[in-house]
């Protein structure tokens, strides 16, 4: 059942993804781009990434909608032509495409617990989790916790940039 | 079983909302499948959380559902405004 929904799902979101290139008017892609956060958030889901899940739709389909409508109104609402032919970009992307896929080959199956990452650090975490920090959720504890300051400069980052496109759109805003 | 059947319906629906969306024609069109897509979404996470025996999905499904609305009255509103800006471009309504 897993296995059909994140079929259909992933098929879905190709077809979007090649619809948003495909689609001339930067309207209509700012709603697809929405449309496509929306599946991409169900694939997380079915993956058991509830978290992301979250992430995935609150930034992919709330905030950037609102920024990219916000950037829309600095330019126009037509994309121009390309000027230049597509097939070397096409090339670099098919390139780069086949060798992940071929790297993938080299990976352990999904969700096999005597893999690396399951049996060293991550281990370890889920052992002290209870004990050194008291909290449930052990992405919310190694987050927040084990990696606070890590954390805090994220934050700082992004606190950083949002005022950063805040300004911007505010002064173009200002002289338009 | 009723779940899984349901959420085959449901996938059958997102696939006709996706048809909508990429085949247009208007901006209408694509913002309306848009938020129906967004609402398969909601009930695609709830039927599978049920299916899972993990209801508590459920709570995701409610932020999915504030979100959705967001995104369509902010390009609804720049659809009739041409902006998101502050208050006081809001006061000259060009309808």
């Amino acid at each position: 059942m897993e296995l059909l929904i994140n079929m259909v799902l992933l098929t879905l979101l190709a077809a979007i993804t090649i619809g948003i290139i495909r689609v001339r008017n930067l309207f209509a892609v700012v709603v697809l781009a929405g449309a496509y956060s929306f599946l991409m958030a169900s694939v997380m889901m079915v993956l058991d990434a509830v978290d992301v899940a979250m992430t995935e739709a609150a930034v992919g389909a709330g905030i950037s909608t609102v920024l990219a409508l916000g950037a829309l109104h600095l330019t126009k609402t037509e994309e121009a032509a390309p000027r230049y032919s597509a097939i070397l970009p096409l090339f670099v992307a098919v390139g780069t495409g086949a060798m992940l896929i071929y790297g993938t080959w080299g990976l352990p199956g999904f969700g096999l617990a005597d893999t690396p990452m399951n049996t060293g650090v991550g281990l370890d975490y889920l052992n002290r989790n209870m004990a050194e920090t008291g909290i449930p959720n052990v992405v919310t504890a190694v987050l927040a916790s084990y990696r606070g300051f890590d954390t805090l400069g994220e934050v700082a980052v992004i606190f950083t940039a949002g005022i950063g496109v805040l300004l911007l759109l505010k002064r173009f805003q200002r002289e338009g | 079983m009723m779940f899984a059947a349901a959420i085959i319906a449901v996938l059958i629906a997102l696939t006709l909302a996706v048809a909508r969306a990429l085949a247009g024609p208007t901006a209408f069109d694509r913002l309306l499948a848009a938020n129906k897509i967004g609402v398969g979404a909601i009930m695609l996470l709830a039927l599978f959380g049920f299916m899972t025996e993990r209801p508590e999905f459920l709570d995701v499904g409610i932020t999915y559902a504030l979100l959705n609305m967001i995104g369509t009255l902010a390009v609804l509103k720049f659809f009739r405004y041409g902006a998101l800006g502050h208050a006081q471009d809001l006061d000259r309504d060009p309808g």
